[in-house]
């Protein structure tokens, strides 16, 4: 590839400025009637792409229990130290499942570590945002704010399947 | 008309004038937002009121709410003196600035000029080149470093291009045969602007007036980046707005004076109003509806240059000013003596 040489001299009508200076008005005249990048927030929401890490939730199966078994792995490599599980055991399928589930949403730094170590795809990154408390407990979530159905979340299990 | 009848004539021009301009100023701070937004791919501030209407409102009592801190080191009544100054400079100088012809009401035939004085242009000469006071002032009185510095540039900026808006002016005043502004609008007609017969005036004169107003690329004794807000550092609440407001209404100003010296002033092109033989009133609308069209055009312009171009360095404004605006005015002056010895004008 040859390598474009700048040019030091300046041209004569370089030189004079006025081409230039019309040929940059052009173009933030032009930028004026570009579409907007800015979203009316509360009336307008960003709707992020599958990649996107919002609040981790937990995946909820059809018939209605978590995926989850239990098994630690992401308290255990959560850097913000934010989740707590606690493991009891059931006679489903899986024999474990979570008595409690907790995210400390305030310590929680979404790096999506807990997704990625979850043998079971039990816990996932949402689209979800709008995080917002006025106190501390409010912040803690338990499971009943962190089950999802694994309908809605679909395309982030699709999205970890092909890229993780 | 008596005396009284004159004065009050005059009273009631210079309020409707005072909360036109006052009215226009805060709407072209909310234009300036909205336009820069828009050049950026943004919105700009549309909550206020329909579509952000009402935000020159909302700014103003925000400042008013301010606390009004005066420095430890200022000297007090300089650092009051300086803002008063840029407000009265700004506002005084539009008194001669002719924005229609004559108006006929209860008899009286009106002039649509605050004052008609025969030497006006020299008049607005000699006011904003007492702008330079405000900033100056203000920039010495903070006893701060960054103001001091902002204050001696814009001295120093301010005193260079207006040997160049001066020259450039000369041009104008050589076909015009007059310093009075009505008659420099009278003397373009509908289209012999001078814009058309004297290119280069025309491009220093508004390259000075951009330099004079302290906007951008010439506004050096602000430049943000380096000088943090450059002359008004130190002040705050109403005094910052009173600078403020000065510069809006220098811009306006200018834009009025670039249509009356350059645009052909309230005269309106390719359509022969006269012939249409429409009753005082309508023609004098009509005529002040162009003059502020080709303003809020050039109020644009203003702000467009602002989002498009670079802040110039110190060195290269002062190369632009002494060694490009002033020859380049001077050639100006020459080419109209020559069109006006070739042509008879």
């Amino acid at each position: 590839m040859a390598v474009k040489k700048r040019k030091k001299d300046l041209t004569f009508l370089e030189k004079i400025y006025i081409p230039e200076i019309v040929k940059g008005l052009v173009l933030t005249l032009k930028s004026m009637f570009k579409p907007k990048f800015t979203l009316k927030y509360p009336e307008e929401k960003f709707i992020p792409p599958a990649s996107y890490r919002g609040r981790p939730v937990l995946v909820q199966e059809e018939n209605g229990q978590e995926r989850c078994v239990a098994c630690g792995l992401c308290s255990r490599v959560c850097p913000p130290l934010a989740i707590e599980v606690q493991a009891d055991e059931t006679q489903y399928e899986k024999e474990r499942y979570p008595v409690k589930f907790e995210i400390n949403m305030i310590r929680c730094i979404f790096c999506g570590f807990c997704e990625e170590v979850c043998p079971e795809e039990a816990i996932v990154m949402s689209k979800d945002y709008e995080l917002a408390f006025i106190n501390r407990e409010e912040a803690i979530y338990g499971k009943e704010k962190l089950l999802v159905p694994v309908s809605q979340l679909q395309d982030r299990i699709d999205f970890l399947r092909r890229y993780k | 008309m008596n005396i009284w009848e004159i004065i009050g004539f005059a009273l009631l021009k210079i309020v409707i004038i005072i909360t036109s301009m006052l009215l226009t100023v805060s709407y072209l701070v909310y234009f300036e937002r909205r336009i820069s937004a828009w050049a950026q791919n943004r919105l700009g501030p549309n909550r206020v009121g329909w579509e952000g209407v009402l935000q020159p409102f909302a700014d103003v009592f925000k400042l008013l709410l301010k606390e009004d801190i005066v420095p430890f080191q200022a000297i007090k009544q300089v650092h009051t003196l300086a803002p008063i100054i840029a407000l009265f400079v700004a506002f005084t100088t539009y008194a001669v600035i002719p924005i229609g012809p004559s108006l006929e009401l209860f008899g009286y035939m009106i002039p649509l000029v605050v004052a008609d004085v025969n030497m006006g242009i020299l008049y607005v000469l000699a006011l904003t080149s007492l702008g330079v006071y405000a900033i100056t002032f203000a920039g010495w009185s903070s006893g701060s470093k960054y103001s001091l510095l902002g204050g001696v540039r814009s001295s120093a900026q301010m005193i260079s291009y207006e040997i160049s808006m001066g020259f450039s002016i000369g041009g104008v005043l050589l076909l015009s045969e007059s310093l009075r502004p009505l008659a420099i609008v009278d003397s373009q007609g509908q289209f012999l602007w001078n814009a058309w017969i004297q290119p280069i005036g025309f491009i220093t004169f508004v390259v000075s007036t951009f330099a004079e107003t302290n906007r951008l690329p010439f506004d050096l004794p602000e430049a943000e980046p380096e000088l943090v807000g450059g002359f008004h550092t130190e002040y705050s609440s109403m005094k910052f707005a009173g600078f403020f407001l000065a510069e809006y209404a220098n811009m306006i100003i200018a834009s009025a004076l670039i249509v009356t010296l350059y645009l052909g002033g309230y005269n309106l092109p390719f359509i022969n109003i006269e012939s249409f033989d429409l009753p005082n009133w309508i023609n004098v609308l009509i005529h002040i509806g162009t003059f502020f069209f080709k303003m809020g055009f050039l109020l644009f312009f203003f702000i467009w240059v602002r989002w498009s171009l670079p802040r110039f360095r110190y060195d290269q404004l002062m190369n632009l000013g002494w060694k490009v605006m002033f020859p380049l005015s001077l050639i100006n002056i020459i080419w109209v003596a020559v069109l006006i010895m070739i042509f008879n004008l």
